[in-house]
């Protein structure tokens, strides 16, 4: 009961900054950073506890109940949960403690601290959750949050667009993670994970009549009808193709949130969904197929694009994409352990990253264009440092935690059979291309001749112990990550898993050499072109015309959205108000009431008041009755 | 079963405030009129406790001879249907007061009296167990509300209010039709319940199913009897949008479930399909009318005809889950709808306009006011953790057990409905304020504060615990459905589901392959 605290601590900082936030201002850290400490703390007992076998099953209340639905809110905690809750405490509270110094001064200090304590509470009830619905909830909320944060400067409009256009695009993602929802319970009867993994083995053969309702014939497996609905929330959340689109400008929140929520903790919910749903996914090789591609082909056009933005955060943020891209793949190729590892490693060394962008934006007054920075090594020593580490790791240069886990996973995904062999090639290939980008980044922003705008050139200077220190935690996370047996800790979450299968000797060895070659390959050439021939880009870019404008525009997926879904559905909404709704809905209504008043006006002619018109029309009338009487 | 007369007390307690404004200033008239209704939820706040939730009967329930040939009784009584509409219209009628306090600057006596009148009537309308009764309470809403929107309205006031009422009228003429053909038919009662109990013959089911349908889709209101709504609330004051909205509208819904469903069972599994096409007709297009909307009431007024039909998606996929997420989606938009009304009323009083481009940026000079409406906002697009997202969430289950498709097609409104909220709060809330009115926009002031928090305190309430309202509401919707002689899927998919299916996956509009088969 005490671990209710892990979730519960964040959400009584939230209630208190929140409500409090006039009166608490500028000292909102003070309660929000004990509070993570705490959470933080606790969640280490909690892996001490799950590490010795205890598993932790609580349920807090019952949240609604409706015929033979009956959901509760509980928390539980097995290995998986565990080392996702260290994750999320440790970076939040990291992220809490620079917000100290990023924030600082700001009119929405306490606001911001108020949504990041919600956001955490809502992502470690996220990973703690025992049943899907559970899950879906919190996963909207950790959604909410992240609107909140990214349009935390509300006056600057394209911070409110890009926090529109992430909430529109999750939802629908998450319109398909709500169907896949209902199939589990109308399959299972049930939402809670226990009762539904048991069972799964029951429907993996059923199949359903997709046209039925229109009298054809599709039958689709119910496993993998579930597991792909369930799928395309993930998608959304994890910003996989085709809903990554909110990702990149998601950037438009202040720098901590990129770091926490857009790196990495709430973006991995996605993968960390599929790796709770492995049961299920395991039992439908199609879905599996599925995810595996999705996540290839997100993997390698997040590091296409990246390799020609110029905004700091945004080469990260295709980085990240890029990232999931791998984690997805990995869990697609049911190396779910592996993929596991790389979501940690790469939530603290994409954390670092973020966070050093921000001590770059911050020292040159929230500059975030790389063309207008270079030369800042010297002058950011701590910064570039650690950046440094979390760019080698980001490439998976040796011994860094980045290159075990890559390593891992692409080994794992090389001995999962053809499909598995074809996307490790690619998951090189982009390796090579992760580390060029990376480096490019390192290069240009730190090395060379500055281009700082002279106002601030002279006072650009290392930000405040508040932001350096966190910083200097994660850049020994980083390395240190890659140390401490998690894929084995893991593995017994996902024994459904062939156990050997990443221990094939010479494979493992050749890949890890290549992994190794293409990542060196990769910083050589940003060097090659960033710092001795640094005219050579441009003149690349020129050469290579349609392929630098391609990635440049990222692909022009936002403007073909724009054309296909956005403008028509507003012309359309334009269209049926005014041609239908108005025109001939209420035109109807109207022409009703017209025609009632014509013919009231009609009859009213014979009211004329004039006993003459009387007279006739009684004389008349009786000439008239009088002739039928007669004729009859 | 209690004998004091809680029903009688709420339905007339009202009608002595409604004469008392009469008899004091305008300024005393607002105090009377804010008593009266504080009172009056007061009054009907140990309901909550004393409502028995194991019984589907009537209870509270009250009845005496009014009429002796043809027999009318004057009887009341509420169940776990009724129960949440009166509290939550209790619960409503003191913010509609406050929020008046200074929008309403002329006849202030006969405004706030109207106010009152329109509540007993309402109440009256929920616990009515008499046919006659309830047609009274029924045709007595029209007038309050017809002259709240013609005479403190906006400049197109009587257009909107003449064809409010022309309109709810001509339905309810049908509805006093299918009254008296109950009355000859069903043995020559007015008694609702007695009545409920009563076999008619399939075509005379069918008659009476449109004479309803006509008087209940009209006020829901269902598409494409909706053109009237955006009109009235567009010119009605901001007390009377919250009534219409909060209020009136679930009227048409409670007479599909109080006398469609119990009376007319086969009428209604004949009408399903058609119910169900025009909910989620009504749940798409309402959505994209929003979307087209400049005017902030427009938009909230369509979100309404896109949120009723959840309700009576709900109603009409008859199973538990369908009909309790319709009747918490019932109280749901009420406090949502009323509270987003409120603001637009509190927003009115500062510009002198509802227009969105005249009302941008509100978070820099009124940041409470602003997380207020995105409060409403958030629950109006169904995020979890608010009411709506119970509701919704409720009904869409229960689709799901009809058919798989019709809920895809109804979750697409839930994409929607966050895209025209969303839009209104990126031009509403955030950007900078239209220079022109930037002086005025002063934050909300503490009776402002004091009627929307306690708004806000629901969404969130019924959002987190929705379980004490179900569990009120079981044994009355079970016992509705069990009405309905239970058709193969009102019950939802069985525990457990699998090693049974035939009986689930038969009512699935997508069977098994191997069931096709074996057919």
């Amino acid at each position: 009961m005490m671990y209710a605290l892990i979730p519960l601590l964040p959400l009584f900082s939230f209630l208190i900054v929140g409500i409090g936030e006039q009166w608490i201002k500028d000292r909102a850290h003070l309660v929000a950073v004990p509070a993570m400490v705490g959470s933080f703390l606790l969640s280490l007992m909690a892996l001490h506890d799950v590490a010795t076998g205890q598993a932790v099953n609580v349920t807090l209340y019952t949240w609604l109940t409706s015929g033979n639905l009956d959901i509760h809110i509980g928390i539980s905690i097995d290995r998986l949960t565990a080392v996702m809750l260290i994750l999320v405490t440790t970076v939040s509270t990291l992220v809490h403690i620079y917000t100290i110094g990023y924030m600082h001064g700001e009119p929405g200090y306490a606001r911001f601290f108020a949504y990041i304590a919600l956001f955490t509470f809502s992502m470690l009830m996220l990973v703690m959750a025992d049943n899907l619905l559970q899950l879906f909830v919190f996963w909207e909320a950790v959604g909410l949050c992240s609107y909140l944060l990214i349009g935390h400067w509300y006056e600057r409009a394209s911070a409110c667009a890009a926090a529109t256009k992430a909430f529109l695009v999750n939802r629908v993602g998450d319109f398909g993670f709500i169907l896949g929802l209902f199939l589990v319970w109308y399959s299972f009867g049930s939402l809670d994970y226990a009762t539904v993994f048991a069972q799964a083995g029951q429907l993996a053969s059923k199949t359903t009549n997709l046209l039925g309702p229109f009298g054809g014939t599709w039958d689709v497996s119910v496993m993998t009808m579930i597991c792909l609905l369930l799928f395309t929330g993930a998608v959304g959340k994890s910003a996989q193709v085709p809903l990554h689109v909110w990702l990149p400008d998601a950037m438009e929140g202040p720098t901590p949130i990129s770091a926490l929520i857009h790196a990495a903790t709430m973006v991995t919910a996605g993968v960390f969904m599929v790796a709770r749903l492995a049961p299920l996914y395991n039992l439908s090789p199609t879905a599996m197929t599925v995810v595996a591609l999705v996540g290839a082909l997100t993997m390698m056009l997040g590091a296409t694009i990246a390799l020609t933005q110029t905004d700091i955060k945004r080469v990260v943020a295709y980085s990240t994409m890029s990232q999931l891209g791998y984690m997805v793949m990995a869990c697609g190729l049911g190396a779910y352990s592996a993929g596991m590892y790389h979501l940690l490693t790469h939530g603290a060394f994409k954390a670092l990253l973020f966070l050093g962008c921000g001590s770059v934006i911050i020292a040159l007054h929230h500059e975030q264009d790389m063309r207008h920075m270079g030369g800042l090594k010297d002058k950011l020593p701590v910064t570039y440092w650690t950046f440094l580490v979390g760019s080698l790791a980001l490439a998976g240069f040796p011994l860094t935690a980045g290159f075990f886990s890559k390593d891992d996973l692409l080994v794992s995904s090389w001995s999962a059979g053809p499909l598995g062999q074809v996307l490790t090639i690619c998951g090189l290939v982009t390796a090579g291309l992760t580390a060029f980008y990376s480096f490019r980044l390192v290069f240009v922003t730190f090395w060379g001749k500055s281009h700082v705008d002279p106002h601030h050139a002279g006072h650009v200077h290392e930000p405040s112990t508040t932001m350096t220190a966190p910083l200097m935690v994660l850049a020994v996370l980083s390395i240190v990550a890659g140390y401490l047996g998690i894929p084995a800790f893991l593995e017994p979450v996902f024994h459904g898993e062939g156990a050997g299968a990443h221990h094939e000797g010479s494979a493992a060895l050749s890949i890890m050499a290549l992994a190794t070659l293409m990542g060196l390959t990769g910083i050589g050439a940003a060097y090659y072109l960033y710092v001795l021939n640094p005219g050579l880009p441009d003149r690349l870019a020129q050469q290579w015309r349609a392929a630098y404008e391609l990635s440049l525009h990222k692909w022009y997926i936002d403007e073909a959205y724009d054309r296909s879904f956005v403008r028509p559905t507003l012309s359309a909404a334009q269209g049926l108000w005014k041609h239908v709704d108005v025109a001939i809905i209420d035109g109807a209504v109207n022409g009703v009431a017209r025609a009632v008043a014509w013919g009231g006006w009609l009859i009213r002619l014979t009211q004329s008041g004039q006993t003459q018109h009387y007279a006739l029309g009684m004389t008349l009338g009786a000439v008239v009755i009088l002739t039928v009487y007669l004729l009859l | 079963m209690t004998s004091f007369p809680w029903l009688s007390l709420i339905v007339f307690f009202p009608l002595i405030g409604a004469v008392l404004c009469f008899l004091v200033k305008a300024e005393s008239s607002r105090w009377v009129a804010l008593g009266f209704t504080v009172g009056n939820f007061l009054i009907s706040l140990p309901l909550w406790w004393l409502f028995d939730s194991s019984t589907a009967n009537m209870q509270f329930v009250e009845r005496a001879s009014w009429i002796s040939s043809p027999p009318v009784n004057y009887s009341l009584g509420m169940d776990g249907i009724s129960f949440p509409l009166v509290l939550m219209t209790t619960f409503l009628m003191p913010f509609c007061v406050t929020v008046s306090w200074t929008a309403i600057e002329k006849r202030v006596q006969l405004f706030m009296s109207m106010l009152l009148v329109m509540e007993a009537a309402m109440v009256g309308v929920f616990v009515a167990l008499d046919f006659v009764l309830f047609y009274v309470f029924w045709e007595v809403m029209l007038i309050p509300m017809y002259l709240l929107i013609g005479v403190w309205g906006g400049p197109n006031r009587l257009y909107a209010a003449i064809k409010f009422f022309l309109y709810t009228l001509a339905g309810s003429l049908l509805l006093l039709v299918a009254i008296l053909a109950l009355y000859f038919q069903g043995g020559h009662t007015f008694d609702i319940l007695e009545l409920s109990r009563g076999t008619y013959g399939a075509s005379l089911q069918m008659w009476l199913f449109l004479a309803f349908f006509a008087a209940f889709a009209v006020k829901v209101p269902m598409f494409p009897f909706h053109t009237w709504l955006p009109d009235a609330h567009v010119e009605a004051p901001t007390a009377g949008s919250v009534i219409l909205a909060s209020v009136l509208l679930k009227m048409g819904t409670y007479g599909f479930l109080r006398f469609t469903l119990p009376m007319l069972p086969d009428a209604t599994v004949a009408f399903t399909k058609p119910m169900i096409a025009l909910s989620i007709v009504a749940i798409i297009y309402g959505a994209y009318m929003a979307l087209a909307q400049s005017d902030i009431k427009k938009l909230i007024a369509y979100s309404s005809v896109s949120h009723m039909g959840f309700v009576t998606l709900g109603i009409f996929v008859l199973n538990i889950q369908g009909i309790e997420g319709a009747v918490m989606q019932m109280v749901n938009h009420g406090i949502t709808t009323g509270g987003l009304f409120l603001c637009v009323g509190i927003i009115y009083e500062r510009t002198h306009s509802r227009q969105i481009l005249d009302n941008t940026g509100l978070a820099g000079p009124m940041p409470r006011y602003a997380m207020f409406l995105m409060i409403f906002a958030l629950s109006s697009l169904g995020l979890p953790g608010t009411n709506s997202f119970v509701g919704e969430f409720l009904v869409l289950a229960g689709t799901f057990v009809w058919s798989q498709f019709a809920t895809a097609f109804a979750a697409l409104g839930v994409i929607l409905a966050a895209a025209y909220i969303l839009w209104l709060m990126q031009r509403v809330v955030f950007g900078t304020p239209a220079p022109a009115h930037r002086a005025h926009l002063l934050d909300l002031n503490a009776r402002e504060t004091a009627t929307l928090v306690p708004l806000i305190v629901l969404v969130f309430v019924l959002g987190i615990f929705p379980n004490p309202l179900l569990t009120r509401m079981h044994a009355s919707v079970t016992n509705l459905l069990n009405a309905q002689k239970a058709p193969a899927y009102a019950t939802a998919p069985q525990q457990p589901a699998l090693p049974q299916p035939a009986a689930t996956m038969a009512a699935m509009s997508s069977s098994s392959s191997e069931q096709a088969a074996a057919r």
